[in-house]
């Protein structure tokens, strides 16, 4: 259906942009994020695209300008990483709050201190409950594919809530892959127009936005915004449909790799679930029945679903690539324990931290973990309910 | 958002607190806040309409023939006293008085 090139995650994730010609973009550099938004101010300067680009001073003021723009009735993207996501961070809740319907890419990168570039999920992760609808990527493919159906489900009527697409940096923002493109013109029928209930510019319709809203009125608000994450849970399947048809690539909340006749498991989101792959052969030549989820959706997180996938395993390690410093366990593993309770399984959940700050994971340390999450099955009792993974110990 | 408004289930109110209304603000009577109440003495005012211009809540009343009038709308006046401040030095014809004061029947 497409074409076949090689980029990095940076150019698929800005080329899918330009194939979505978004009106404005409102964006401030920084590692790893820089050439995903150097590329794309490239597509600018040559023409390609139409959009109006806010070179801000920094990314609060990116957050804060893409909001506006997005209200004022302009399809709107940014992009950032770690310190950036987090200086933006009194802003996202607005835009989810404002029901702004921004798409973003963060190329997730661990926060300071000690000061790190590469890759860990604790910038999007703490980002959680913002009321972001956050999409993680496995490769290049899938950086290319979310962002553009990032778009529908943040616009949709029943959503307008903004998207947060992640990708890993480096290990996918700079390492070139094969994958499939569209062509231009059929992203742009896919997408469509930016057509939002109401428009701040609609100069015979004049609204406020952003009022105040004191105790007679700002609870409601927030039960609007459980709402509309609870209506993108039907729409994020109905559009990973729809996509299929156009590119031959459908999309759930996640993928199941030899999950069926698995009996231990484990869970990872983003470019790590490629090294699990590899591990779970190797697992499986070993004589282990291992198999493996791939959490792809995060926020609305698909708990209901991740309980019905899981449920036949005797033990399950998710693995989380952030601490929550003072709980057991990093959010994947928390959602999925608490999704779990009540659900009537047995399934032995444990925690995994791995690849802070970047440190590499390697298909043997996976296949080393089946080993012990067998164990902890065989032991009828989950030993050690949090492990490290690459840890020097 | 105006408290007066009817308070309706969140299904029914209006998303993310939007105001669908144009200029409502009229609604919102800002005289609630005030602390103390501006008293314009006729016989002092030269009429230069300073007040009228300064007020932020437009509430230095005017008559048909363009002369402020004594009263102030007490509707929206906030007491913030920029009238009073405003008012020339030679003149003095605004004053800012405590207005639980007057209630009590004190100044």
């Amino acid at each position: 259906m497409g074409e076949r090139t090689i980029l990095t995650g940076n150019d698929a994730a800005a080329l899918a942009f330009m194939h979505v010609n978004p009106d404005v973009a409102a964006v401030f550099p920084i590692t790893p994020q820089t050439e995903l938004m150097h590329q794309f101010t490239q597509y600018v300067a040559d023409g390609e695209v139409d959009t109006e680009l806010i070179p801000v001073e920094s990314e609060h003021s990116a957050m804060s300008a893409a909001l506006a723009s997005a209200l004022s009735g302009a399809r709107t993207i940014t992009a950032s990483s770690s310190a950036g996501l987090a200086l933006m961070w009194e802003m996202l809740y607005v835009t989810a709050s404002s029901r702004a319907p921004v798409v973003m890419v963060d190329v997730n990168r661990a926060l300071s201190a000690p000061i790190n570039i590469h890759c860990d999920h604790s910038d999007s992760m703490g980002a959680r409950d913002a009321g972001w609808i956050q999409i993680f990527s496995e490769n290049t493919q899938e950086s290319y594919d979310n962002a553009i159906q990032a778009f529908r489900i943040a616009e949709h009527s029943d959503v307008q809530l903004p998207v947060m697409v992640t990708l890993d940096g480096f290990i996918l923002s700079h390492t070139m892959e094969v994958l499939e493109i569209l062509d231009r013109e059929t992203v742009q029928k896919f997408v469509g127009e930016y057509n939002i209930t109401t428009k701040l510019l609609d100069f015979d319709n004049p609204v406020t936005m952003g009022p105040l809203a004191l105790t007679p009125h700002y609870f409601e608000c927030k039960r609007q915004q459980i709402e509309a994450m609870e209506n993108a849970r039907k729409v994020i399947l109905d559009i990973g449909k729809e996509y299929g048809r156009i590119s031959g690539r459908s999309y759930g909340y996640f993928e199941e790799y030899k999950l069926d006749d698995a009996e231990v498991g484990v869970m990872v989101l983003g470019s790590t679930a490629g090294t699990a792959k590899v591990a779970v052969d190797l697992a499986r030549d070993k004589g282990i029945k291992a198999g493996l989820l791939k959490l792809r959706v995060f926020r609305p997180f698909p708990g209901n679903e991740i309980v019905e996938a899981i449920k036949h395993l005797k033990a399950l390690a998710v693995m989380d690539r952030s601490a929550s410093f003072g709980l057991t366990g990093g959010p994947v593993f928390n959602e999925v324990r608490s999704a779990s309770y009540g659900a009537g399984i047995d399934t032995l959940i444990s925690s995994v931290i791995y690849g802070l700050g970047g440190r590499d994971t390697y298909p043997e340390q996976i296949a080393d973990l089946l080993d012990k999450v067998r164990a902890d099955a065989d032991a009828g009792k989950v030993r050690d309910v949090q492990r490290f993974v690459g840890l020097r110990e | 958002m105006n408290d007066e408004d009817r308070l309706l289930p969140w299904h029914e109110q209006s998303t993310a607190g939007l105001i669908p209304e144009a200029g409502n603000a009229r609604k919102y009577e800002t005289g609630g806040w005030r602390t103390y109440l501006p008293i314009r003495d006729g016989e002092k005012c030269v009429q230069c309409l300073r007040c009228y211009f300064v007020c932020p809540d437009s509430s230095v009343l005017m008559s048909d023939e363009g002369k402020v009038l004594v009263e102030f709308d007490l509707r929206y006046c906030k007491g913030c006293g920029i009238c009073a401040s405003e008012c020339p030095p030679k003149a003095q014809a605004i004053k800012m008085l405590y207005e639980a004061d007057l209630e009590k029947g004190g100044e």
